[in-house]
């Protein structure tokens, strides 16, 4: 089995970050491959499977995200992933509703 | 570690796990659990997250079906937190490596998230800290549901945190579980402070906010001499600590060997000592301390904590049952002592907020302006004095005509009780508190009136150098060796002595021992302190002379300030009693 790397550079557009739920989408997206996804903030290296640690790197907008996706669908993996975060710009107009 | 100061209202210190009662009634007991038992606590776990799993997934479908979608989407983000493999990873290991339990266990993880979305900047993302406490509190709910462990139902050795606990609450812990507590509010003058002394749990209040910080199942030390609570201490302070725990515990062992002489100083004048008591159960522990008789006993329990005033009946039966129990021993029952704002319910009244409640409707003043509940007392108290030694105390008395006026109720109740037939002790002894200025004062006239007085220092404190001590503000000027304070008592005692009544202190400063030497030598001869003080107030008595005593009541005449005079006492009974561990 071939285990290739693949990493791409992305930037977070949308005007309320990486909040609940764009991380949850991106959690969901990045759970359908086997590759293991990790994204990097800096000297931070999280893991892309977990959404508490995607919350941790405090991606606000502007902020420079790497992702780096290892195994065997490394490549469709980070295209996908990278895909997903440019849609969220769209989602701005939508209101963030809390609980309680 | 962390340090908390406090307001020290019973000694002692307890070491222990934290169980935490916060204002949702949350429980999260022990933090470990055994060995064998961690298959049965992943079951626990894994059935919770499926459950609350169920339950998110609910929320969201019910939210969605109603606003739309993007609100659903809320639900969807915190069922991701609730799958997240590594948060579940975390969990698991705790359980099954360091056997926490799984309430502990997901305290400990989330509160790691919790606590860093709290601090961010964000206003967005430190929202997300709120989507972590949701979960905890579903799955705290989902594991308590359970097993919810009520407070008197506390299986292992803890301390008590809580906000506040009640004093019905406090008098239902179990002493054998509950190693001590500490509370967010509360002073020293309130009943849960009372009721801990008179449990010998050690005990901190009014420490402020700090329950969010805590979580069920740290290390707790609770030093209830200093008034200091120290959260995860470092293992050099456990060892501190433990071995202070030892040395009382042998200290205790040594003193308890004093049970059965008497308080006799080493030139033979005999100090009699009497235990103050909150509830009947307490005579057990006084006859075990070789207290002479209950110099006070405090009745204010009978209101407390319920819905109707009691009946006379109510008081007869607990009268009756304390001083059969005494087996001849004499009590002191002191009237009703409690403020308007506590017993407003049990009288009627609509429960107006008193400004200065030290300054207003309490004590006799309460008692005197609602006369049937003191007449059921009084009744209650005379009914029962044909069983032993019972002796009555007015408390809080301020003015002569207050004296009167009690004493007038109690002889109209002695001819209602001759018209009926019902059978008293003609010959009851009856004493009043003294504790405000104005009764030491005016003395010379009060004790042509009563049998005996009993000097309420705790009260005294506080009116002499006005200063409520349950206020953080003020509480540090609040000081028993104040020397106004100990020129009143003096005055108190010699003008008692004039006028041959018996004069008994009672109140915290009597139980301890650095306060001992002094008041001998101010020349009094009866206390009445917490039965757990006796057996070390025995030893102070036994290892001193009268001559030194009044060798320390002279050089603290002509001390002016109570720093100076407490550092001195300390070192006099350091001096004269080394074993103490002062």
């Amino acid at each position: 089995m071939t285990h290739q790397q693949a990493t791409r550079r992305i930037v977070i557009k949308n005007q309320q970050g990486l909040h609940a739920r764009p991380a949850d989408a991106f959690v969901k997206l990045a759970n359908q491959f086997q590759s293991n996804i990790e994204i990097e903030r800096d000297t931070l290296r999280v893991s892309g499977k977990s959404i508490l640690d995607l919350l941790t790197l405090v991606a606000e907008q502007g902020v420079q995200l790497t992702i780096i996706a290892i195994g065997p669908d490394a490549e469709t993996a980070v295209d996908a992933l990278a895909a997903l975060v440019d849609s969220f710009v769209e989602e701005d107009d939508q209101p963030d509703i809390q609980p309680d | 570690m962390r340090i908390l100061q406090g307001i020290a209202v019973s000694p002692g210190v307890a070491i222990g796990e934290a169980v935490v009662i916060d204002d949702k009634g949350y429980r999260i007991p022990r933090r470990f659990i055994a060995r064998g038992a961690v298959e049965a606590e992943m079951k626990r776990l894994e059935s919770a997250f499926a459950a609350v799993g169920k339950q998110i997934e609910q929320s969201r479908d019910e939210i969605a079906g109603e606003l739309g979608q993007q609100y659903g989407a809320i639900f969807s983000a915190h069922l991701q937190m609730l799958q997240d493999s590594k948060l579940r990873t975390e969990i698991d290991h705790l359980v099954k490596q360091r056997h926490y339990s799984a309430e502990y266990a997901i305290t400990r993880a989330l509160g790691k998230y919790s606590k860093f979305f709290e601090n961010l900047p964000n206003a967005y993302l430190r929202e997300r800290a709120n989507d972590v406490h949701d979960i905890e509190r579903r799955l705290m709910g989902e594991l308590m549901g359970n097993r919810r462990e009520a407070l008197e139902e506390i299986k292992s050795p803890v301390v008590v945190l809580a906000n506040n606990l009640t004093p019905s609450e406090t008098a239902n812990l179990n002493r054998e579980m509950v190693l001590g507590f500490v509370t967010e509010v509360g002073g020293p003058g309130g009943h849960t402070a009372i009721v801990a002394e008179a449990l010998e749990i050690p005990a901190v209040v009014g420490v402020g906010d700090f329950l969010n910080e805590i979580s069920g199942g740290d290390l707790v030390i609770i030093d209830g001499d200093q008034g200091r609570v120290i959260f995860q201490p470092d293992d050099e302070t456990i060892a501190r600590y433990e071995q202070e725990v030892e040395e009382h515990r042998s200290l205790a062992a040594r003193l308890d060997l004093l049970r059965d002489l008497p308080a006799e100083l080493l030139s033979g004048e005999r100090i009699h000592l009497y235990a103050n008591i909150e509830f009947p159960h307490e005579v057990d522990s006084c006859q075990q301390r070789g207290a002479e008789g209950i110099g006070l006993y405090r009745t204010e329990f009978l209101y407390l904590g319920q819905d109707q005033e009691p009946t006379e009946e109510d008081h007869y039966q607990v009268y009756a049952k304390v001083v059969q129990d005494l087996g001849g021993a004499p009590i002191v029952i002191r009237t009703l002592d409690l403020g308007a704002d506590k017993i407003a319910r049990s009288v009627g009244e609509s429960r107006v907020a008193e400004s200065n409640p030290f300054l207003g409707l309490r004590s006799i003043r309460l008692s005197l302006r609602n006369i049937s509940l003191f007449r059921t007392q009084l009744r209650a108290i005379l009914r029962a004095s044909t069983l032993g030694e019972i002796q009555v105390m007015f408390p809080l008395v301020s003015t002569l005509h207050e004296l009167r006026q009690a004493k007038m109720l109690l002889t109209d109740i002695m001819e209602d009780l001759d018209e009926e037939g019902i059978p008293y002790d003609r010959n009851l002894k009856i004493g009043m508190m003294v504790e405000v200025p104005s009764s030491v004062i005016m003395l010379d006239h009060f004790a042509k009136e009563v049998d005996f007085i009993s000097i309420g220092t705790n009260d005294l404190v506080q009116y002499t150098l006005a200063v409520d001590r349950s206020n953080k503000e003020v509480a540090a000027l609040y000081n028993n060796c104040d020397p106004a304070v100990l020129r009143l008592i003096e005055m108190t005692v010699r003008l008692a002595k004039e006028a041959d009544i018996k004069t008994t202190l009672c109140g915290q400063m009597g139980g301890n021992p650095i306060y001992a030497m002094l008041l001998i030598g101010l020349g009094l001869r009866s206390l009445s302190i917490t039965p757990s003080a006796i057996p070390e107030i025995k030893k102070v008595c036994r290892s001193v002379s009268l001559a030194q005593c009044e060798e320390v009541a002279r050089r603290v005449r002509e001390m002016e300030n109570a720093r100076e005079i407490k550092r001195y006492l300390r070192e006099e009974v350091r001096r004269a009693v080394p074993e103490l561990l002062m």
